[in-house]
């Protein structure tokens, strides 16, 4: 157990926080703006991932391995609005079912092979988990640029306009708002931002698996839901749009240096995805229990009875 | 300005829940009519402005507002023509969006929305304005949630929004009935002053006998999915509560009974 072995590792553990923090971002569009619980995102994410390997083993430049990336998650994206506008199915089962889709279609990406090697020995990557401090910056630019994209968007018209659906779709209707056009914008961009997380972590660490979008999802909610708890104690009512968008990628961040403790404390590997519940929970319920504390039926108990008795 | 012919519309068709709630239901608005629609429970009322504003495609009818044919328009394209106030005032605005927001979502009305900022600098101070003339100081609060406002707060500002743009119809569907006394009062003279100011054509769904005599100078009543009163002009000046209870029996052949709220004063 030694401490160093810890610091050593934390440029890349906070790089790895950077990328699935944007990740988050993307979630962040449908979960937080959009009110639309999208489980495509196991899906998407992994997709980025394929296409950016393929793109790179077929001898392409890392800049064309992240747009072909977006544009296959933001088709999936599409497929899953389709889905839920044009069909009628409901959200979660919407996303549900073009996340499964994606497994095959991913394997399909991938010719058939479950994992995708790209080392960065053979390929010239955007970032590679062998130079931790030069992939850190990379990814904080490419973090701050999509933030300020987002920043710009929905502080449009049609930015405005997604919100509005999200926060409510009746009245949207009636200020002559395609609702349905803005929930398949919205999962588009949504997507399409996952997967171009899932392509910086396929270059970050050297390869693309069909399964490394499981639990993504969950790691994206994390990250916000933890971000949204630190950036509420820091900066309470003075919080903007801007500054909420900063601390989900600051939640991914903090989520990856709390499992590179626990790792780090040896836990085994395989309790992970139950240490991620759990933490998620704990965030969940932090709000929610702080807000009893404040209000709880036997302070007020004990108030009247103090005053009446 | 408003033509609607012959609406008809049947829930739940083939089920035991089966519903006619309009059966044939007429109305032709001029320019600048203000009409207000009275009737008991179930009479078809909101169904009425419902199939104005195409919330569902109605079974039967036309409707054209301006000349324009819209009975085939879904509900956001229909928007373009029409300013709408809802019973329940968390219906009218976005919550989790600021005042200025919300109002420039209303400006934009029936207009491409595109990559130009959401809202604009000159937008904002256009808006204070006309907050100021509400009266309610909610001038000063452009920034805040929606969310944060009172019911009445809410009525007032989904009513400014529906102007923003002028409206061909306005349709103000029991607006004021969430409301208490005192707000209800201030929000119908808002509402006033608008249609007033603007010259707009309404439609307003009130159980108030009171208010549906007091404003606007056109009234129907609706029973069963049928209009089966209308009063303009001079004759919906001179109207008083016991001339609508004795028309209804007269053209009803029932007693209005089924709904006490409708004779509150």
């Amino acid at each position: 157990m030694d401490i160093g072995t810890l610091i050593s590792g934390m440029p890349g553990t906070v790089a790895q926080g950077v990328i699935y923090g944007i990740m988050a971002l993307g979630i962040f569009i449908t979960f937080k703006l959009l009110n639309f619980a999208d489980l495509s995102v196991d899906g998407s994410f992994a997709t980025g991932g394929a296409v950016a390997a393929m793109t790179i083993i077929t001898g392409h430049e890392w800049y064309l391995a992240l747009v072909l990336a977006f544009v296959a998650g933001a088709l999936a994206g599409l497929l899953t609005g389709i889905l839920n506008t044009l069909l009628g199915i409901p959200d979660i089962l919407a996303g549900i079912l073009t996340q499964l889709a994606l497994y095959s279609i991913n394997l399909r990406i991938t010719l058939n092979q479950p994992n995708t090697p790209i080392s960065v020995d053979k390929y010239n990557l955007a970032i590679s988990l062998r130079y931790k401090t030069d992939a850190l910056i990379t990814v904080l630019v490419f973090a701050a640029v999509i933030i300020a994209i987002m920043y710009w968007f929905f502080g449009t018209e049609l930015g405005s306009a997604i919100r509005a659906t999200g926060t409510n779709p009746a009245m949207s209707k009636a200020q002559g708002i395609n609702v349905n056009r803005m929930k398949v914008l919205g999962l588009v961009i949504s997507n399409a931002i996952v997967a171009l997380a899932g392509a910086l972590i396929a270059q970050f660490s050297g390869n693309a698996d069909v399964n490394m979008g499981r639990g993504a999802i969950v790691i994206g909610l994390a990250a916000i839901i933890i971000g949204e708890v630190f950036c509420n104690a820091i900066f309470r009512k003075r919080k903007t749009f801007s500054v909420s968008l900063a601390f989900v990628v600051v939640g991914g961040i903090l989520y990856y240096i709390f499992i590179a403790i626990v790792l780090w404390a040896k836990m085994p590997a395989n309790d992970m995805k139950l240490f991620t519940a759990f933490i998620v929970a704990v965030f969940l319920a932090v709000p929610h229990i702080k807000a009893q504390m404040n209000s709880s039926y036997r302070k007020a108990a004990r108030r009247g009875g103090n005053g009446n008795a | 300005m408003l033509n609607a012919t012959n609406i008809r519309k049947t829930f739940n068709p083939g089920t035991i829940n089966e519903k006619v709630a309009l059966d044939g239901a007429s109305l032709h608005l001029e320019e600048g009519e203000f009409c207000t629609v009275i009737g008991g429970n179930g009479a078809g009322k909101s169904t009425f402005l419902n199939a104005v504003a195409g919330v569902w495609p109605v079974d039967d009818g036309s409707i054209t507002i301006d000349g324009i044919d819209v009975t085939g328009l879904p509900e956001y394209k229909r928007a373009k023509y029409l300013g709408r106030v809802f019973q329940d005032p968390m219906t009218g605005t976005a919550a989790n969006m600021q005042i200025d927001e919300n109002m420039a979502l209303a400006f934009r009305r029936g207009q491409f929305r595109g990559l130009g900022w959401g809202v604009t600098r000159s937008e904002r101070a256009q808006y204070h304005e006309m907050l100021k003339e509400l009266g309610l100081g909610l001038e000063d609060r452009l920034t805040a949630k929606v969310g944060l406002l009172s019911g009445g707060q809410r009525q007032a500002l989904t009513l400014l929004m529906a102007t923003l743009q002028k409206p061909k119809v306005l349709l103000l569907d029991e607006h004021t009935a969430a409301l208490d006394p005192k707000t209800a009062a201030k929000v119908l003279e808002i509402t006033d002053m608008l249609i007033k100011e603007h010259g707009l054509t309404a439609m307003m769904v009130t159980h108030n006998m009171r208010d549906a005599i007091r404003y606007g100078n056109r009234l129907i009543m609706m029973n069963e999915g049928k209009v089966i009163l209308n009063i303009s002009g001079e004759e919906k000046q001179k109207l008083t509560i016991e001339d609508l209870l004795h028309k209804f029996e007269e053209v009803s052949g029932t007693e209005f009974t089924n709904d006490t709220e409708i004779l509150s004063k």
